[in-house]
């Protein structure tokens, strides 16, 4: 029996049987490898350079300085006094003392107990090592000469810190309360949104799909509106609602709109069509079956609810809960317009950097921002692969039948929903074509003259088309061809399951860390990119980058639907792949390329975390112009920007519409029998 | 033909020429002055010195500050022409500045320029805390007109103020900066800790306080004069108070960035930014300016501004800015959080 094994084991092993790479298969992994190239430059090395900023600390270093001190006539003995052992006898200054910012300063007279500004006495002060930097004054000394100071002189000496690295600044951060606050701020803020958010959002998707009620069509075009406008339009909306002024405030009975009520009303506006989107998806497909057999089970109604419908939306609602809490605790635009003094992250690390000028507790809040925002990711990420199929072949799809009384109340319930989606939109533009609220009510277009306030004026607007533009261009080239290369090549699994990966990272890094990742990397004049810092180039790639896993992840669906068959028969006709994609595969996918163009450009106008530490005077744009506005008081003029960030918007989703359909009808046409 | 070739060359050696009479020198300046006043600023300038050329880089105090010193070991700016002193005197510590006097320097108020010599910059202008009171909506509230900064702290106006976080904005840190002058260190933040009491919220931007009160969000407001000066222009039911016990304020000032390739007309554009001519344009805007006697009172500034500005201590600003900041932050900030 054993003796065929043997025989097996004792052969020589044959040549490893390797398939020969075709040219297509070069071309196609060389493509693999570019794109992925890029993904690493503009997204892993970044990130390094943020993190490894977080770990750059400044502190005082004692021992680079030697002092003398003279006697009462200001004659000196020569004794060279060491800083270090001066504050070990005196204990001046403590450990925590040391640790500073790139700005601080230490007076140096605390190692002098007997100090007074008034003594004859004299010192002498000098830098021991190279490198080593005091003050006098505002005067810099840097290099090694002894300088001789009278005492009220000497009262001026400011020692500088020095680079060094260490977890200085994490300790720092987490030993201030008020920046340690935001943590639990943002974490309550980002979980009650969320809870309202899924909650209105459901019953709103359950009220389109699941009953009889008219005008459903005009509501789902209502629910996607604020995906079309910047996420601090609300806020500037709720100031001329609830603020001091505001037209509605006796609804809030004397509580201020400025904080968390406004974070969250304003958060449920911007992330209600995400939320709506998801359980829409989840809650149109379902198996009719299950309910008729809880009816002919006697179910209640609210039984079967509980029992049929919310198990089959589970993952629709988990996924939604998952991607609102990490959007309102990214989102750093509202915040800002209506948090008042309840600071949150994504503010700090604005706070921090254009504010403070102080990079590195940037790096450091930016690094705290990132640990929910992955963990939110990678648990939706964990539930979605627990997903399996509910709808089988043998699935009836469910048709909802009229209901009287139910029909009108959900009818009354998606009013108030568009009402409030409606009337945010509303109010801001009334806000930007009145003249001077609340004292002249008349109507003028003052507002729209932006070329007189601070924040670009009208170019910021035509800069921030040409950024649409050419985001949706060059990103849908980049990301659909990127998706096409991982999807239709032969082996190589490795690099491409690596590929499946960089390309979802993008998802979970919020738009503010990739911008501050940015300065790091690409503002080091070290850097060869160096050149595209304050370009548009600039803001192009961010933009792209930061929007593009749902861009990867469309295209990835529509090209599953294309059987690999095609690459099989192209190859056996001997056709280059190349030829297969720009004749077949694309015409094929347009509807997914036309979909990726209007997301990528959508997003481009109306983000503003990704762009806010990009732009110069030069590429300013609409966004930012709203924030900056806003933040200069100009809050009217802010809001007739914001609604002409809707405005093009809505127009660019109508021209995408018409294309679509004319493209349908064009390249779809095999699709109908 | 022939008569075309010839036209063609003598067009073409005229442009030779004008470029080469012309000659132009090409300074990089950098800069925080408002947008729409750089044109008439370059132009001014040119009607002197056709020859030398400025390009532009303008963007806030902040980025201005932090832009130059994140190129502190390989500075793009000749000149900075509009910058916070306070801004420049960081720069000057980090040894970012060629002192150099410019021709006439001698005539400007001794406020206005650094005390060393040769001077590593020159004032330009100041722009000087004030408090904005919209009298509209006082009324509806019942307040009475503060006249100092301890009025403010009155528990009448308790939610009725608000201003800029000193963390974010210039405005705000001059604010801080003069209370703790005023009142010395301690005097100062026990006059802050009051002031907290009555404060609504502290803003990002040091404009935003004024033009807040000038919509009747918030009756007062801590802002500039400056501000409050073109809110009221611009019709708003503004009374801009300046407290008795003094105001802050910080200027504009000028200087040339060390290691510049373009020292002579470097030189050039900092002698013009002295001259009579140049303190003039700046009063367009600004109601006080380095030049004694130039000033013509700006419309609706409150007229007894100079007198109230403290002497204040820009070193003692500078060096103790991180430490003041943050003093301030472990203290005010988080304002709403529940105690």
């Amino acid at each position: 029996m054993s003796t065929p094994s043997t025989n097996i084991t004792s052969m020589p092993p044959g040549p490893v049987i390797k398939s020969k790479l075709s040219r297509d298969d070069i071309v196609m992994r060389g493509g693999m490898v570019v794109i992925a190239l890029y993904l690493i430059v503009t997204l892993a090395f970044p990130l390094y350079a943020m993190l490894s900023k977080s770990f750059s600390t400044y502190r005082f270093e004692l021992s680079q300085y030697e002092m003398q001190v003279s006697d009462q006539d200001g004659v000196f003995d020569g004794t060279v006094l060491n800083p270090v052992d001066l504050n070990a006898a005196t204990g001046a200054f403590e450990d925590a003392d040391f640790s500073a910012g790139s700005d601080s300063r230490l007076a140096v007279t605390k190692l002098f107990p007997d100090f007074s500004f008034r003594s004859p006495v004299m010192y002498q002060i000098r830098n021991a090592q190279p490198g080593g930097r005091f003050l006098v004054g505002s005067t810099l000394h840097d290099d090694m000469e002894w300088l001789t100071l009278d005492s009220n002189s000497f009262r001026r000496v400011q020692l500088r810190p020095v680079k060094s690295t260490g977890v200085d600044n994490f300790v720092n951060y987490f030993s201030t309360p008020a920046l340690f606050n935001s943590v639990k701020n943002s974490l309550v803020i980002a979980v009650i949104s969320t809870v309202v958010t899924v909650t209105l959002a459901f019953w709103f998707a359950y009220a389109l799909n699941r009953s009889c009620m008219r005008f459903k069509g005009v509501f789902r075009l209502i629910a996607m509106a604020p995906i079309l406008v910047p996420s601090l339009l609300p806020g500037i909306a709720l100031v001329y609602l609830f603020g001091n002024q505001g037209m509605l405030k006796e609804l809030l009975f004397g509580a201020s709109i400025y904080g968390p009520i406004g974070i969250v009303i304003g958060s449920v506006f911007f992330t209600f069509p995400h939320a709506f989107l998801i359980i829409s998806t989840a809650l149109a497909i379902s198996d009719a079956r299950l309910y008729e057999a809880a009816v002919s089970l006697r179910a209640s109604p609210w039984r079967t609810f509980w029992t049929v419908t919310i198990p089959s939306a589970r993952y629709g609602l988990i996924s939604a809960g998952f991607v609102v809490f990490n959007l309102v605790i990214t989102d750093f635009g509202l915040p800002k317009v209506i948090g008042g003094q309840f600071n949150m992250l994504a503010v700090d690390i604005y706070k921090q950097v254009i504010g403070q000028q102080n990079f590195e507790m940037g790096a450091v809040v930016s690094v705290v921002l990132i640990v929910p925002a992955i963990f939110a990711f990678a648990l939706d990420r964990y539930v979605q692969s627990k997903q399996v199929a509910t709808l089988s072949a043998r699935s009836v799809p469910f048709q909802p039948s009229p209901n009287a009384k139910m029909d009108r109340i959900f009818l009354i319930y998606s009013s108030l929903i568009g009402l409030f989606i409606v009337g945010i939109l509303a109010v801001c533009q009334f806000a930007a074509l009145v003249k001077f609220w609340p004292y002249d009510l008349s109507l003028s277009l003052n507002n729209y003259q932006f070329d007189k306030m601070d924040g670009g004026g009208w170019n910021s607007y035509y800069n921030s088309i040409k950024l649409g533009l050419l985001t949706a261009v060059i990103g849908t080239s980049v990301i659909f061809f990127g998706a096409y290369l991982v999807e239709k090549s032969n082996g190589f699994r490795v690099g491409r399951s690596l590929f499946q990966m960089i390309a979802m990272l993008p998802m979970a890094i919020p738009g503010m860390v990739l911008g501050l990742a940015y300065i790091f990397f690409f503002n080091n004049p070290a850097n060869p990119l160096n050149v595209i810092y304050g370009t548009m180039a600039i803001l192009v790639i961010s933009a792209v980058t930061h929007f593009y896993t749902v861009s990867h992840l469309t295209a990835v669906t529509a090209l599953k639907q294309m059987d690999r068959e095609f690459e099989s028969v192209s190859a056996s006709l001997k056709q280059p792949t190349m030829k297969l994609f720009t004749r077949v595969t694309v015409p094929v996918c347009l509807p997914a390329v036309l979909d990726i163009s209007i997301y990528l450009f959508v997003n481009a106008l109306t983000t503003v975390s990704a762009v806010v530490f990009l732009y110069s005077p030069k590429t300013s744009l609409a966004s930012i112009a709203v924030l900056n506005m806003d933040d200069a008081g100009d809050i009217a003029p802010a809001a007739a920007m914001g609604m002409m960030i809707f405005y093009t918007n809505a127009g660019a989703r109508i021209i995408h519409l018409i294309l679509s359909k004319g493209v349908l009808r064009r390249t779809q046409a095999w699709r109908a029998r | 033909m022939k008569r075309k070739v010839s036209t063609l060359t003598s067009l073409v050696a005229g442009a030779l020429l004008a470029t080469s009479v012309a000659a132009e020198t090409e300074l990089t300046v950098y800069t925080a002055v408002e947008a729409e006043d750089l044109a008439r600023y370059a132009a001014t300038f040119n009607e002197a010195n056709p020859d030398i050329k400025i390009n532009w880089v303008r963007d806030s105090t902040g980025i201005i500050t932090a832009k130059l010193l994140a190129e502190r070991d390989n500075p793009q700016a000749d000149v900075v022409w509009g910058l916070a002193a306070t801004s420049l005197l960081l720069l000057k510590s980090e040894g970012m500045l060629e002192a150099y006097a410019p021709m006439g320097v001698e005539k400007l108020d001794a406020k206005f320029v650094d005390g060393d010599n040769p001077p590593a910059w020159v004032g330009m202008d100041a722009w000087v805390a004030s408090v904005c009171y919209n009298t509209v909506e006082a009324e509806k509230a019942g307040l009475t007109p503060p006249t100092s900064w301890q009025d403010l702290t009155d528990p009448q106006y308790a939610g009725h103020v608000i201003m800029p976080n000193p963390n974010s904005s210039g405005t705000g840190f001059l604010d801080v900066s003069s209370w703790l002058q005023i009142f010395g260190k301690d005097g100062g933040w026990e006059y802050m800790d009051a002031l907290h009491n009555n404060i609504a919220r502290y803003t990002h931007s040091g404009s935003k306080p004024c033009k807040l009160a000038a919509a009747g969000e918030i009756p007062i407001g801590i802002s500039f004069a400056f501000r409050g000066a073109k809110s009221k222009a611009a019709g708003a039911p503004l009374e801009i108070i300046v407290p008795s016990e003094g105001v802050g304020w910080d200027m504009e000032a000028t200087a040339i960035v060390a290691g510049t390739a373009n020292l002579e007309a470097a030189q050039k554009l900092v002698d013009f930014t002295v001259t009579l001519g140049a303190n003039e344009m700046y009063n367009t805007g600004y109601a006080v300016v380095a030049y004694p006697g130039v000033a013509k009172p700006v419309e609706h500034f409150p007229t007894n501004l100079l007198d109230k500005m403290i002497d204040n201590d820009f070193e003692f600003a500078a060096n103790n800015r991180a430490e003041i900041l943050k003093e301030w932050q472990s203290r005010y900030d988080g304002k709403s959080d529940p105690k």
